[in-house]
């Protein structure tokens, strides 16, 4: 391939889409995004990567190697990323040109006990691409951990999910109507992957975002806590306070931010989120 | 407490009671006594204590000196030349004080130091506010020479105008060169009248040889380093104290110690000033003492308190411009800690602990300049300490023990920010650093300065064409580099010559082997921009910019180019080469004494100077901008986070960089995780540097928004410190511009 890669996950990302961004199409599920990408050898096996960051210490245990590929069926209201959420918007990359690129990292990320993280958009969009990249990861001996929502959680066999030494859990809500008000999508599929880590004992670190008047309902935080406290493997949960840092993106897209007055949650309230987290016997960050 | 102690007679008559015995008995050998009878510590900082009412007390009264300093600039001078005895005993407080001992008889007071060079001194005088003694004028203008007008006597034409340009700068040439690290332990482990004579019988070995240049010169500075020993016995014995004999307690180890170092900061205004490696040396004796039941672990964590003070109150008297270069009165009081010993044990002892507690005992500080030898093998309590240490004080910066372990020994210790060097056994010709980005365009403007249009270097025939050639370029680049090389080579041998005639170290060699290893540092800056630039000129293509002097003065890059500083080898093999080619030329050069060559990717502060009197380089930087510092890459210009960052700046050669390679890092906490986890965080991300032949990271864990309020509000921050290459700094004694470079630097984990 003849793209580089640039860019942390800060830096918007359109330019080599084959769609134009911005507006009501921006916002739609694009064909392209549910199109499976072809199976192939790793020199042929094509997945759009929106960036990578080397040495991040917020996407899992030890330091990372985070990939973030494109494409998203969630509309999160609070995405702070909306330029993922098209696949084709991503930087064509073979599964063998990112290889490369992971393996100068190998030690340096076993040395901090860290690892390698899929991240997004919503991974499980480009499933082919991260299950080769999850394999091609552990065939180095490295930690690997998959940052997702749950929404494409059938994508993964119960095999390849053994590939995945630590699974992100982004559960964006528990009531099934505020969970479908901040992402557009059903909260149902989340619920059947929960219980397959679940059964199948697969480490997770649940994470909820807690933005107040949008997820902060008392009885919605129950929920999720009676999600998290169900999955068996679960280690912790972060519970993340929502920030404004993401607005300028929407505004480059010409997007219409659903959250441009929302603020960041008070000590309190987030305090009363981890502790009903907390009663449940769960370790809360 | 008990200041009986520092009376304590009966333990005076046996220092060396209980210790194992060996060589260092019969010769002059720190580290066969370290090795022989240090306690390796592997466990947590649950042992330290906090600060006693006492250090509160002292602390504070200081603190209206350095508040009143903070405003003038400097709070008094004394016109009296420095020497070791040159003034009376001073005090911040003689009853509070555990260790005694200051530059001149007050604190903070400072001390003119002319045999580096009276213009130097005039300078700063008049800089703020004072007149200098005619007499003392006199003297250094009319019968004494110094170091600076022997310099001056032998520049070439060519020496003058490349430091006149600014691509040679900073060089040593008007004030004492530093980086030199007495032995200051020795004092204490054997007691002056064993050094003395040890001394004397190198002397007597040469009574026999022929009276070459070299037997001649090493003859009169042995004979010097003698009369300084017996000057730092009269200057302990005017405090009171009988140095003749070893340290028989802790606290004597302490005092001792610090009056060898004392001695040093009377004699030379050295660039940099560094303590050496003293604190598991020194924690051999707070064994002793609290097995004894001479002392507690408070008492311990006291007397490193009032040391390390003493430490943090170290002054010379230096020009505003220097200050542009090496901002905020920077000492390089730099003591290193930890690292393993060559057996596989580690060095870390509880005094290593304890010397980095005085971060929580008496504040955040840019001095002593806290040099931590990491490696992934270090105890994991102490790592965890040290990551801990950073995030809450962005003081400490750490340095790779596994290069330097092989190459130096394990008793080795950093001078300045980043060069190694054995203890008592070697010391460098601090050589500054050439400008490689302006070097670059030099090869590109035919040796003509892009910004004076003069011509500096050798004449090359114009550039034909808008657009620049890699190969062309490269070719030119050598010349130029040969050139550089050669000229600078040429100077440093010039001004060590001058200053060991002048300005010689005398205390400071005392406490050295007589036959030692010398390397002539040389160094080199802007790196990240000649790399990028040429990286533009090969991937890219890069119009060039004439003005009506026909010289090419800006670019205009066309398309995407590798940069430094990404773990992307189309980038970091230029950047590598450039620091390999260098380091060829300047071994080329036969040096001053037989030296050994080396050089630096180091900046300190400079890296703000440097810049503005560099025009545009072909990466997109603009005349007079900021370069990155030491082997920083370029600012924004490394997309792929702090680790890509890291590998890239590892791929530089040890070898080829011997004298040190300095990357700083800024995270903002919230990119090392949630507060729980940040230690574990720092901590896998230095093993994963240091691992991976990473040589020196500064690490700063500090809100930009924090620094933004500190430059508005400078008086509610005089504690702020924040890491810059190489050393550390109080953020509020930053110049306007080097803080808005700071704060305009990858954060890494910001938006």
């Amino acid at each position: 391939m003849a793209t580089r890669l640039s860019g942390s996950r800060y830096e918007l990302k359109v330019q080599s889409g084959a769609t134009q961004s911005g507006g009501p199409d921006h916002f739609a599920i694009h064909e392209a995004d549910l199109e499976d990408i072809a199976d192939n050898e790793d020199q042929q096996l094509v997945g759009y990567i929106h960036s990578y960051e080397m040495g991040s210490a917020v996407d899992g245990p030890g330091i990372r190697a985070v990939v973030f590929l494109s494409g998203c069926l969630m509309r999160c209201q609070y995405c702070h990323n909306p330029d993922t959420w098209h696949k084709l918007h991503g930087t064509p990359t073979t599964a063998g040109d990112l290889m490369a690129e992971l393996k100068k990292y190998v030690r340096p990320l076993t040395l901090s006990k860290g690892g390698v993280t899929i991240s997004g958009g919503e991974p499980l969009v480009q499933h082919r691409f991260a299950k080769r990249i999850l394999r091609r990861c552990k065939e180095l001996g490295l930690h690997t951990a998959l940052d997702t929502c749950g929404r494409l959680g059938e994508k993964l066999s119960d095999e390849e999910l053994m590939d995945v030494d630590l699974n992100l859990l982004d559960i964006k809500s528990g009531d099934p109507d505020t969970y479908y008000r901040v992402t557009h999508q059903p909260l149902q599929p989340t619920l059947d992957y929960a219980k397959r880590l679940s059964d199948l004992n697969r480490p997770t670190w649940v994470r909820f975002v807690l933005v107040p008047g949008l997820t902060d309902d008392y009885d919605n935080v129950e929920r999720v806590a009676d999600i998290t406290a169900s999955i068996r493997s679960v280690e912790r949960v972060d519970v993340l306070r929502f920030h404004q840092m993401g607005r300028s993106k929407w505004d480059a897209l010409n997007l219409k931010y659903p959250l441009a007055d929302a603020v960041p949650p008070s000590n309190e309230l987030t305090e009363r989120v981890k502790e009903q987290f907390r009663a449940r016997g769960l370790k809360v960050y | 407490m008990d200041v009986a102690v520092k009376n304590d007679t009966q333990v005076v008559d046996e220092p060396w009671r209980g210790f194992v015995e060996g060589r260092w008995q019969k010769e002059v050998d720190v580290r066969d006594f370290i090795q022989r009878n240090y306690t390796p510590y592997e466990g947590d900082d649950s042992f330290v204590c906090g600060a006693t009412d006492r250090i509160k007390a002292l602390w504070a009264k200081l603190q209206p000196l350095l508040a009143e300093e903070r405003e003038k600039g400097i709070l008094d001078v004394s016109q009296i030349p420095s020497g070791i005895t040159a003034h009376a005993p001073g005090y911040i407080d003689k009853d509070l004080e555990l260790i005694v001992g200051l530059q001149t008889d007050a604190p903070l007071k400072r001390a003119i130091m002319p045999y580096g060079g009276w213009r130097m001194v005039e300078a700063s005088l008049e800089a703020y506010g004072y007149k200098a003694d005619p007499r003392v004028a006199e003297i250094f203008t009319k019968y004494r020479k110094t170091h600076n007008a022997g310099v001056f006597d032998a520049y070439t034409p060519s020496i003058l105008a490349c430091r006149k340009s600014g691509i040679i700068t900073g060089l040593p040439d008007a004030y004492g060169r530093g980086r030199i690290i007495g032995d200051y332990r020795r004092v204490a482990l054997y007691g002056v009248d064993f050094l003395i004579a040890a001394k004397k019988r190198e002397k007597a070995e040469l009574n026999d040889v022929h009276s070459t240049e070299d037997v001649i010169r090493a003859r009169e500075e042995l004979a010097e380093q003698i009369r300084s020993l017996v000057e730092l016995k009269e200057m302990a014995a005017n405090y009171g104290f009988d140095i003749s004999k070893p340290a028989a307690t802790a606290q004597q180890a302490v005092q001792w110690t610090y009056f060898g170092y004392l001695a040093a900061i009377k004699q030379q205004n050295g660039a940099a000033m560094s303590v050496g490696r003293v604190s598991t040396f020194l924690d051999v004796y707070f064994e002793r003492d609290l097995k004894e039941g001479r002392i507690t672990e408070q008492f311990a964590q006291e007397i490193m308190d009032d040391f390390v003070m003493k430490l943090r109150i170290v002054r010379f008297l230096r020009t505003p411009e220097y200050n542009e270069l090496f901002s905020g009165d920077p000492v390089w009081a730099t003591e290193s800690i930890g690292g393993m010993a060559e057996d596989g044990r580690t060095l870390v002892t509880k005094t290593s602990f304890r010397m980095l507690n005085t971060l929580y005992t008496l504040g955040p500080a840019p001095e002593p300049n806290l040099t931590v030898f990491w490696t992934p093998a270090l105890p994991e309590g102490f790592k965890r300490f040290c990551a801990k240490v950073s995030i809450d004080t962005s003081s400490i910066q750490y340095e790779s023990d596994e290069l330097m372990r092989p190459r130096w020994g394990d008793d080795c210790a950093i001078a300045c920010c980043v060069s190694a060097m054995r203890v008592g056994k070697q010391m460098q010709f601090f050589g500054a650093r050439v400008n490689l980005a302006k070097t670059m365009l030099y090869a590109i403007n035919g040796g003509r300065d892009e910004i004076s249009g003069e011509q500096v270097g050798p004449v090359l025939p114009p550039l034909e064409g808008d657009y620049l050639d890699y190969d062309t370029v490269m070719a030119r680049l050598d010349t130029m580099m040969d050139w550089l090389a050669k000229t600078y080579v040429n100077a440093l041998n010039i001004i060590h010559y001058m200053h060991d005639k002048y300005a010689y170290e005398a205390i400071e060699m005392a406490l050295h082997d007589r036959d030692i290893l010398r390397t002539m540092a040389c160094g080199i800056a802007g790196l990240s921009h000649a790399a990028d630039s040429l990286s533009a000129i090969k991937y890219a293509k890069v119009k060039v910019v004439r003005d009506e002097r026909g010289l090419i003065v800006d670019y205009i890059t066309e398309g995407d180019f590798p940069c430094y500083g990404n773990n992307d080898d189309r980038a970091d093999e230029i950047a590598t080469s450039l620091v390999t080619a260098m380091m060829d030329k300047i071994r080329k050069y036969p040096t001053y004494r037989n030296a050994m060559h080396t050089q630096s990717v180091l900046t300190i502060t400079s890296n703000v100077v440097y810049g503005k009197k560099t025009g545009s380089t072909p990466d997109g930087r603009k005349k007079g901008e900021p370069f990155a510092p030491g082997a920083n890459p370029s600012n924004q210009k490394d997309t792929h986070g702090a680790l890509a960052a890291m590998m890239s700046v590892a791929k530089i050669p040890y070898e080829d960089a011997a004298d040190g390679i300095s990357l700083t890092l800024s995270y903002s906490p919230s990119a090392l995780g949630s507060s729980e986890e940040r230690t574990e965080k720092l901590k896998g991300s230095l093993d994963a540097y240091f691992g991976s032949e990473g040589f020196h990271v500064n690490v700063n864990v500090l809100n930009r928004d924090m620094l933004i309020d500190a430059m508005e509000h400078p008086e509610k921050y005089p504690q702020l410190t924040i890491r810059v290459s190489g050393y550390a700094v109080n953020f509020v004694k930053l110049t306007r511009e080097q803080q808005m470079d700071v704060i305009n630097r990858t954060f890494h984990g910001s938006m």
